[in-house]
């Protein structure tokens, strides 16, 4: 009886753990920049990519003085 | 309509837009909805170093028009051309074609009202009998 709670316990709790993990991998922003050319083509620069390393701090600046300067 | 104008249009009509700074080709602010301009200033020059860099990142020579920046803290979007730029910060994940299409709309409101041809003042009609008078 008792190993038969235990193994729901540990079940529910797994089952828990996994939904949470799941969740944060689904929901997770993934930072990019993406630039728009006259020729209608679009490039998507991801977080790991190296430009975007260059803009996104760029980016966090600009939003960081916006935040804090906004009426 | 003038740049304030086209600023306050933008932030009624568009709710996911937090700030925007409209600037000239000379770095000049146009109209800002921040409320120093210190700040202003300082997101003009920020965005000037983001156009810099991008231009950098894109490919062979092709001509970039606008940039989107996603953040976990919100999205940076600047768009324009040599004559006038917008640079805009909203919350996390928004619609982005719809925000685009604002800030287009706001740029071309500034621009209607700079290409609208001064009206000329309306001559009085002589009227007969104004000599007699």
């Amino acid at each position: 009886m008792r190993r038969r709670a235990l193994a729901v316990l540990g079940f529910a709790t797994g089952l828990a753990a996994g939904t949470t993990l799941y969740r944060r991998a689904v929901t997770r922003r993934r930072d990019r920049v993406d630039l728009y050319f006259a020729d209608g083509s679009m490039v998507s620069l991801g977080d790991d990519s190296p430009a975007a390393e260059r803009l996104l701090p760029i980016a966090r600046r600009i939003v960081a003085t916006a935040r804090n300067g906004s009426s | 309509m003038d740049a304030a104008q086209a600023l306050a249009d933008l932030t009624e009509i568009s709710s996911q837009i937090r700030a925007a700074v409209l600037y000239g080709d000379d770095g000049s602010v146009l109209g800002s909805t921040l409320p120093d301009d210190a700040r202003a200033k300082q997101l003009v020059e920020l965005s000037n170093d983001l156009l810099a860099a991008a231009r950098d990142a894109a490919p062979g020579d092709a001509e970039l028009v606008q940039v989107e920046a996603a953040t976990e803290a919100g999205s940076v979007f600047v768009v324009g051309d040599e004559k006038r730029r917008i640079v805009a910060t909203t919350d996390p994940e928004p619609t982005v074609g719809l925000v685009f299409y604002d800030l287009k709309s706001c740029l071309r409101g500034v621009d209607a009202e700079e290409e609208k041809p001064k009206r000329a003042p309306r001559r009085r009609k002589a009227v007969e009998g104004d000599d007699a008078a």
